[in-house]
């Protein structure tokens, strides 16, 4: 049963995850261009960015880093795939994992000094933020009393109420994972701010369209993430899900656009930091209490 | 449908010049024009960008540079020559280093003259270079089906 | 039944005979041949006795010979005298009063206290000695055969006119076998001990293979420290005569479950004896030092013996550490700040063989903190991290190996290009990889089941570290994995001179590697079930099957992607590699610097020596596990009916 409901939920996904991904980007595009007393781009820019890259002619430094950006993009989805299907979230997060590592080893695999310093940085993140979704997935254990996210619509109330300070701190290495500055390392959406293009450097045309792809299916689960923290047994509590996904959305893009770029050091002691006090202390009180 | 003339990402060389094109360059992508409202992300890659904006001359020094730029550009690129030292040599055409306009190293698909080149020219340029991006698409995709 | 006890006879004493033979044989050929073909018997040998026993619970055999037990005291005077003779011969004053403190012990139990004690079932197996019997059995075999390659290499290597000493290292590798179906097989726990110091004095000659002084010196480091876990069992011997009033194995944790104050001392004197072997710290040093020794030894000692054997004797306990705190805690806390701060040292090296190092002891103990939680969860991820641990460690100790003597160095950073520069070796060692530390493969579906257990026991302390360490996992594997992957130019391919029998060790660890994870949830089924259930009456698998057959799908398409999608013929346009102004040489990174120059671009991987440094890390450990563990035996002596 497992099976069959998260091969339906990840060809699903496959399908709305980049488009409502795509939307996503286009919206932060243009709220970015507001806040920096610009129009921006179309809504669409995204989607004809990545339209473009496909049609461009197929090169590549090496045989191997097309298929492992492939496999990146597979495991996205079924990450999302095994989420959005109400799944084990602990799976969830360990798919996800699996993706970044493929997308890590497409980077290293070019061995350009560039791409590789991208890689490294990415590494970095990895294990900044993994402590902090590790613990994530715990609290929801103790709250939800269960692995499966489709738990969440049998409470009586939000897991927010009980695991609140989990939340902050998913807040807080969700900028990470969105690859937003101050802790855009490893790939930056702005130029100004990169050493050339990060783990993307080596990749051109059709492959750095999977990769954009695979950063808008990623956006989608990790607010999926985010929405979880406020459902429970009514429908109505999919709206207020949403209306906060947009409402954080819009506040990373605000910090996005606030803060420089900061350096490893801070981001990784401060992640850490992060996940000892609020995924610790939480996940402490929720046990002996 | 072509999809290049929507998303131009651009990549931008400085030759061997005065630097105001230069600066009028990023003047067009500062928030005063907004490049991006037509799409236009400046790049800092060759192997990303659509559409190489060189301003200033070539000299002994930096043609290897220019055309290793320009082989990184996958297909279909296009070449915008800013400014008229760009595009001629301009006011250095007769340094003892300075072999001329951006053409002696590379194919180059708009000129856009101007000393220095104001941002509402580079404009025109680009969509003049969006024009033939396109072209070079189809024609892309139709050697693709033929192939 | 009756077969099967034949076979655990012939399992334990045909590994003895095999050894005698290659003492005298000193031929390559002949050895060549004994070796392949005892290994292939003895792998076979196990595989049926798992096969024929499939779900078995526990199986005790009216086994009972007064010869045997004096044979095995006679075998424990015998270490006793080679460890005094070699502590004499190299003037190492702890060694021998260890050893002296170890054999009178013995002495005094066998001849004072243990004759009233009669242990009728003298053998016996479970799933959990099944379990390893396919562990030592194959992967172990797997190790002998790929070590005669090796070993005619590193020969090779060795100045002019060294001694030829392979004899006695063959011998050694198979009397170690034959010690851990001793420990893994016998109910009387003086067999046990005896094949216990067996395996430390096996690896005590095997690290100072060599004799330099380097080799020596990590070899006494290793046999203290195992001396001293020898102790705490001979302790935890001494408790069972005088107080429990019982040799046999079986019966010692039954009476520990139902009355576990009269077994506290016994049992903590276990896990210490556990501890030490498995390399917990404050003793993980004997672990690091044993590099010294050649590759087929590190692979055997981390992978399928000796340390196993600690972790062994720990899983069995864990029924009685489950309603026994003084032990539980102080195995827990050991295991997960082990766990944690081993997986952070893990970072900060750069030599191939101390990351594998440092990433056995971490994982030892994960399993023994699991063994320390001690309920059924913990008990079946802990036998799948064994299983997982043992396969993979093995296949990247045999890959670390070969590459060493391809490319003449154990360090990551000479690594680089691997991927073309050995194909198919880079393909196997990535595939380690990859199993110690991402899903969907065993050991993080093992780590997974882990975090569960801990969860259900509200085990916070252990929780926060299993986040933590995991995350410090994933950065030290991923780097190496980089490294491997890189692709510049057409290097030359080295690995044409790979031997044949390395090969089919690497093919067997890789299929076994791969198999095992495809199919958990059937040996979840057949072999870890059982055990648990016949040890706790109810299931341990807690994770749904369904999510586990998703993982096997993932683990499927990762092989397929790992060894028939990469390297295929480019399809699409080669481009340079983007070097930010004019390449020079391409294919070697080269580019023109600012004075015309050409200038090599390199990179090396992050060790973040300032945060993880072993200097800063180890001293905390160390100092933490020592009072942890001092505290304990406090407690279990007060509490304990040894108190006074």
């Amino acid at each position: 049963m497992t099976l069959l409901t998260t091969l339906i939920g990840t060809l699903l996904f496959a399908v709305a995850g980049p488009v409502i991904g795509c939307l996503l980007a286009g919206l932060d595009r243009i709220i970015s261009a507001r806040m920096q007393g610009r129009v921006g781009p179309p809504l669409l820019q995204p989607y004809y960015d990545v339209r473009k890259l496909f049609e461009k002619e197929r090169v590549s430094v090496n045989s191997v880093e097309g298929v492992y950006v492939a496999c990146a993009l597979l495991f996205a989805l079924i990450a999302g795939g095994i989420f959005y299907s109400g799944g084990n979230l602990l799976l969830c997060v360990f798919v996800i994992t699996l993706s970044s590592l493929f997308f890590i080893m497409a980077a290293y695999s070019t061995r350009s000094p560039y791409a590789e310093v991208g890689a490294a940085r990415e590494t970095l993140q990895v294990m900044s933020y993994e402590p902090m979704v590790l613990l994530m997935a715990v609290a929801f254990f103790q709250a939800a009393g269960s692995f499966d996210v489709a738990e969440v619509f049998q409470l009586n109330h939000p897991i927010i109420c009980t695991i609140w300070l989990v939340f902050l701190g998913v807040l807080f290495i969700l900028t990470i994972k969105l690859r937003k500055s101050p802790f855009d390392l490893s790939m930056s959406h702005h130029a100004h701010q990169e050493i050339v293009r990060g783990m993307t450097t080596e990749m051109s045309g059709p492959t750095l369209g999977m990769v954009e792809i695979m950063h808008w299916c990623e956006n989608v689960l990790f607010l999926g993430w985010i929405g979880m923290f406020f459902l429970w047994a009514n429908p109505v509590s999919i709206l207020v899900a949403v209306v906060i996904v947009l409402l954080v959305y819009f506040l990373e893009i605000w910090i996005d656009n606030n803060f420089a770029r900061v350096k490893w050091q801070f981001m990784f002691k401060s992640a850490w930091l992060v996940a000892l006090i609020a995924g610790g202390v939480n996940v402490a009180f929720l046990a002996f209490l | 449908m072509a999809f290049a003339s929507k998303s131009p990402w651009v990549i931008h060389y400085d030759g061997s010049s005065c630097n105001g094109c230069d600066i009028e360059v990023l003047a067009t992508l500062c928030p005063g024009f907004d490049g991006e409202r037509f799409g236009v992300v400046n790049t800092g890659n060759p192997k990303h960008a659509d559409i190489f904006l060189v301003t200033g001359s070539v000299n002994e020094q930096n043609i290897g540079v220019v055309r290793e730029i320009y082989d990184q550009m996958l297909e279909p690129k296009v070449v915008v020559a800013c400014g008229i030292c760009a595009c001629t040599g301009g006011v250095f055409h007769d340094c003892y280093n300075v072999i001329g306009g951006v053409d002696k190293a590379i194919p180059v698909d708009v000129y856009a003259p101007g000393c220095a080149v104001r941002p509402e020219q580079i404009i025109d340029a680009v969509v003049a270079g969006v024009a033939k991006l396109d072209e070079k698409s189809a024609a892309l995709a139709a050697a693709k089906k033929g192939a | 039944m009756e077969f099967s006890f034949g076979l655990i006879g012939f399992l334990i004493v045909f590994p003895l005979i095999v050894a005698a033979a290659l003492l005298f044989v000193r031929q390559e050929g002949p050895r060549r041949v004994i070796v392949c073909v005892s290994g292939v018997v003895i792998a076979l040998a196990s595989v049926v006795l798992v096969v024929m026993n499939l779900g078995a619970s526990c199986t005790l055999f009216a086994f009972e010979s007064m010869a045997i037990d004096f044979i095995c005291t006679g075998i424990s005077v015998a270490i006793a005298a080679v460890i005094v003779w070699f502590a004499v011969r190299y003037k190492n004053l702890w060694a021998a009063v260890l050893a002296g403190v170890q054999v009178v012990g013995t002495l005094i139990l066998e001849f004072m206290f243990s004759h009233g004690i009669e242990v009728p079932y003298g053998l016996y197996f479970d799933s959990l000695s099944l379990l390893m019997t396919f562990i030592i059995g194959v992967v172990g075999s797997g190790i002998c055969i790929y070590a005669l390659g090796y070993m005619e290499d590193f020969q090779a290597h060795e100045p002019e006119g060294a001694p030829d000493r392979r004899p006695m290292f063959f011998a050694l590798m198979f009397v170690f076998l034959s010690a851990m179906y001793v420990i893994v097989f016998s109910n009387n726990m003086e067999w046990m001990f005896t094949g216990w110091e067996v395996t430390t004095l096996c690896s005590f000659l095997l690290i100072g293979y060599t004799r330099t002084e380097e080799a020596i010196a990590n070899a006494f480091r290793q046999i203290i420290m195992n001396l001293a876990g020898g102790i705490g069992f001979l302790v935890a011997l001494w408790c069972c005569a005088l107080t429990v009033g019982t040799f046999s194995f079986y019966e010692f944790l039954v009476i520990g479950q139902n009355n576990p104050a009269l077994t506290t001392l016994a049992v903590t004197a276990l896990a210490f004896a556990g501890i030490t072997k498995a390399a917990q710290m404050p003793f993980q040093t004997w672990l690091l030092g044993a590099m010294v020794a050649p590759t087929p030894t590190s692979a055997l000692l981390h992978s399928s013996t000796m340390v196993k054997a600690g972790v062994f004797l720990l899983v069995k306990l864990a029924p009685v550490l489950h309603v026994s705190p003084a032990p539980a805690v102080m195995v827990m806390l050991v295991g997960g700040i082990t766990f944690a701060l081993c997986s952070f040292m893990a970072i900060s090296q750069s030599n191939a063989k101390r990351v594998l190092a440092y990433s056995t002891i971490a994982n030892l103990g994960l399993i023994t903190a699991c063994a320390g939680v001690g309920t059924a969860e913990a008990v079946w991820a802990a036998c799948f991290l064994i299983l997982f641990h043992a396969i993979a460690k093995s296949l990247l100790f045999l890959c670390v190996g070969t590459a060493e003597h391809h490319i003449g160095s154990r360090d990551i950073e000479s690594m680089d290009l691997l991927f073309d520069r050995m194909p198919r070796l880079a393909r196997f060692m990535m595939l380690g990889i990859m199993c110690m530390f991402i899903a969907p493969f065993g050991m993080l579906l093992a780590k997974w089941a882990t975090l569960v257990s801990f969860v259900d026991t509200r085990q916070v302390a252990l929780i926060i570290i299993l986040a933590f360490g995991s995350a410090a996992t994933f950065m030290f594997w991923a780097k190496w994995l980089g490294k491997l992957s890189g692709i510049a130019g057409e290097p030359e391919n080295v690995e044409i001179t790979v031997k044949p029998t390395e090969w089919a060790a690497l093919l067997l660890m890789a299929c076994l590697l791969v198999l095992a994870c495809v199919f958990l949830p059937f040996i979840s089924g057949t072999l870890v079930e059982p055990y648990v259930a016949s040890v706790y009456g109810m299931l341990g698998q807690d994770i749904a099957t369904d999510n586990l057959w998703l993982a096997s799908i993932c683990t499927v398409i990762v092989v397929a992607v790992l060894f028939a999608g990469l390297g295929t013929k480019q399809k699409s346009r080669r481009a340079n590699v983007y070097l930010a102004g004019i390449s020079r040489d391409n294919d070697s990174r080269a580019f023109q610097n600012s004075l015309s120059g050409t200038t090599e671009a390199t990179t090396r991987n992050w060790y973040m020596e300032s945060v993880f440094g072993e200097a800063r890390i180890a001293p905390v450990g160390v100092a933490f596990n020592t009072l942890i563990m001092a505290a304990a035996f406090v407690v279990a002596i007060i509490a304990g009916p040894m108190g006074f």
